[in-house]
């Protein structure tokens, strides 16, 4: 057992991968990683080419640049940066670069404000990125090891972003288990890149234009890689579970199976989540939890499954959608509902904009409220903000 | 220098059969630049006319290995693929010798990707950048860029009752990039051939990034016969307007000096996108224009030691004079 900040755990992580091409930018709260990672090729401890980039939308671009060569390329960023990205999230999505990213959640731009929410990946929600919300640094580290084998799966080939929320995870001092350095190279294994731009004799020609009669099929042909993406997601969280005693899948159940109210998050609030949940079976309230992990590819018939038996069911998303009815992941939960025909009442619950602090005695609420929702059998006033002064 | 016998039997890297205009100066100036090495070429660009015209999926004009990432981010692409070859070099992974080259048009070198190419300038990727500098935004239709000159017309400068084309003077952006102390900086012209693919070469050979600005006729944009491109180039550099140069390890070397320096008139009245400055009441544009070219060529004159660099003979050994009294 080792005490490390979330960054650092991630950053211990990439010096274990030791991808090729490491080419990243500072910002608040991520910066710890990339200036972590300096030092270990400061120091020798990787043989990483260290690309310094002058902004965020040139770490992307050079990543796409060395992805598209044959190597593993990584970097890391929050908010503002990868809003400066978002023209290449797309670009190495439908490159099909197996790019490794972990992002440090922090709420975008105006105002500006470095804390935790999830603005800045629900915003990419549609570039084509697998995204993996982690509720703890363990889960930061983990999961960083595991995205190189999910991107680089032949049946995938997707970009891969690691979203961990800023300083609650990558500030905060967490107890966990690191895999010594020989385990990650053998789980993470050698990289067979298919038609890189660094064969010579083989010249390929990467991004050219796509007229009308070509483009609508190349992103069909992208649309069917995400339900083999689900499928090695389980896949490396089961190997890995095996590796380490710690298995990952889409989602995670606590407590869900018998409860009649259920709660819905993403990210490090499932912590306070379950903590909460097992105050309310102390007092024979039936709360459960689902905490998903997945939300790229989206497992809609899974979660509608899952959540099915439940008499209530609260979504909370940390970011808003501006003009849309509710939040990024209420819209999905109800979507993959009212397809799986599971009609159950919903509510969503907008939390924690800006790190917003979101506490116990605020998630309990929403289970008193998922009672009264229940018993209406209908859901008046779906949209809720929980934590904000009138 | 090879002789244009020998370039002719170069291995065409970019084919014919593309989409360029009949007279563009870019498929010129990216075979002349070809021409300047014997190693593999990994070429990036830009979003741009290059781009367009030559990778219409499923087709390609290219037989090296190509790479388009998007507009303003050709030199961060490339630094990309320039830092994955060095990881794969230094893993014992790759063998080849392999050279870097950028394309970029003046719009996205001097405007949208001036950044990204200051930084990869900055931190030293041995790539050769190539500005195909046609002076405006062509691709979408003759729009103005930081490249366009004063006076010029485009569509976002256009001429009108209260305006005579472009107001403001163009960026000097191959001063910029020698600012980066970087080992090799030049402009240069399609319609000088041997001065093209020798700078093509001295950037190949530069360990470091290089950087050539190439003056690139546009018969759409500039309204010029497509027949006229080389020849207008070539009076862009007599008139002084495009001065041919370099600045090699940040010595400033003058590359050629008309003997006659022709008026910009004459430059002026093969376009079309300038025949506005000849219109009454035009006459103190025209001068102020004539004017700011005279006083940039001093200026370069100073740079450059007032003259045109000769290359020094090699020192004379005694072993190679012997040699010579040997020989007669």
């Amino acid at each position: 057992m080792i005490a490390l900040e979330g960054n650092l755990a991630v950053a211990e992580a990439m010096r274990q991968i030791e991808p090729d091409v490491v080419a990243a930018y500072p910002i608040t709260p991520q910066t710890e990683i990339v200036q972590k990672f300096a030092e270990y090729v400061a120091n020798g401890q990787v043989r990483t080419e260290f690309v310094a980039v002058e902004s965020e939308h040139s770490a992307m671009s050079a990543c796409v640049g060395a992805a598209a060569s044959g190597v593993r390329a990584m970097t890391a960023t929050s908010s503002q940066g990868m809003a400066l990205m978002w023209e290449i999230l797309y670009i190495a999505s439908t490159m099909r670069l197996p790019i490794v990213m972990p992002l440090v959640n922090r709420a975008l731009s105006g105002n500006i404000n470095i804390h935790c929410d999830h603005s800045d990946s629900m915003g990419a929600r549609d570039a084509g990125w697998i995204q993996l919300y982690v509720e703890s640094s363990q889960e930061a580290y983990d999961t960083t090891i595991q995205a190189v084998r999910i991107a680089e799966d032949p049946d995938v080939l997707l970009p891969v972003m690691i979203c961990l929320d800023g300083f609650i995870l990558s500030h905060a001092v967490e107890t966990m288990e690191l895999l010594p350095d020989e385990a990650v190279k053998k789980f993470i294994g050698q990289y067979t890149p298919i038609q890189p731009l660094l064969d010579i004799d083989n010249p390929v020609t990467y991004g050219p234009i796509d007229p009308p009669d070509f483009y609508f099929e190349h992103k069909r042909s992208m649309m069917e890689a995400y339900p083999p993406a689900k499928q090695a997601i389980i896949r490396v969280g089961d190997e890995f579970g095996e590796l380490t005693g710690r298995r990952y899948g889409l989602f995670e159940e606590y407590r869900l199976a018998d409860a009649e109210f259920g709660l819905l998050v993403l990210g490090s609030t499932a912590g306070t989540a379950k903590e909460v949940v097992d105050v309310l079976r102390e007092d024979g309230i039936p709360a459960g939890l689902l905490r998903l992990r997945c939300f790229r590819p989206f497992p809609n018939e899974e979660v509608a499954q899952a959540v099915s038996h439940l008499k209530s069911l609260a979504v909370a998303d940390r970011s808003v959608s501006f003009g849309g009815f509710g939040g990024p992941v209420f819209n999905e939960v109800c979507s993959a509902l009212y397809t799986a025909k599971k009609k159950i009442p919903v509510v969503n619950y907008i939390y924690g904009l800006g790190g917003r602090e979101v506490r116990e005695e605020h998630l309990a609420s929403i289970y008193e409220d998922l009672a009264v929702v229940a018993s209406n059998g209908r859901e008046t006033d779906t949209v809720r903000l929980l934590g904000v002064r009138e | 220098m090879a002789s244009l016998k020998q370039l002719a039997t170069m291995p065409e890297r970019l084919t014919g059969g593309h989409r360029l205009c009949s007279g563009c100066g870019e498929s010129i100036i990216v075979r002349q630049i070809l021409m300047g090495t014997n190693h593999p070429v990994v070429v990036a660009n830009a979003t741009g006319c290059l781009e367009v015209c030559t990778t219409m999926f499923p087709q390609t004009a290219w037989k090296v290995p190509w790479i388009h990432c998007a507009f303003e981010n050709v030199a961060a692409t490339i630094s990309g693929v320039e830092a994955a070859y060095l990881a794969l070099k230094a893993k014992g992974k790759f063998d080849r010798d392999v050279r870097f080259l950028a394309f970029g048009g003046d719009g996205g070198t001097y405007d949208i990707g001036f950044q990204a190419l200051s930084g990869a300038l900055e931190r030293g990727h041995r790539m050769v950048y190539v500005c195909l500098n046609n002076e405006a935004y062509m691709n979408t239709g003759i729009q103005r860029s930081s490249a366009t000159p004063k006076g010029t017309f485009t569509t976002t400068s256009p001429v009108g009752s209260a305006r005579p084309g472009k107001r403001e003077q163009r960026k000097d952006l191959t001063a910029c990039v020698a600012a980066h102390n970087i080992p090799y900086v030049a402009q240069a012209i399609p319609g000088r051939w041997n001065d093209l693919v020798t700078k093509a070469q001295k950037a190949f050979d530069a360990e470091g990034p290089a950087f050539l600005n190439v003056l690139s006729p546009c018969p759409l944009g500039w309204r010029h016969d497509s027949s006229l491109s080389a020849q207008i180039t070539r009076v862009a550099v007599d008139a002084c307007i495009w001065p041919l140069y370099e600045v090699v390890d940040g010595e400033w070397r003058l590359n050629y000096a008309p003997r006659q320096k022709l008026p910009v008139e004459d430059y002026f009245r093969l376009q079309g996108r300038y025949q506005h400055l000849f219109a009454k009441g035009n006459e103190a544009l025209l001068k102020e224009i004539q004017e700011t070219v005279d006083k940039e060529w001093d200026k370069l004159l100073k740079k450059c030691g007032g003259q045109v660099w000769r290359e020094r003979p090699a020192p004379k050994t005694a072993e190679a004079t012997a040699q010579a009294a040997g020989a007669d």
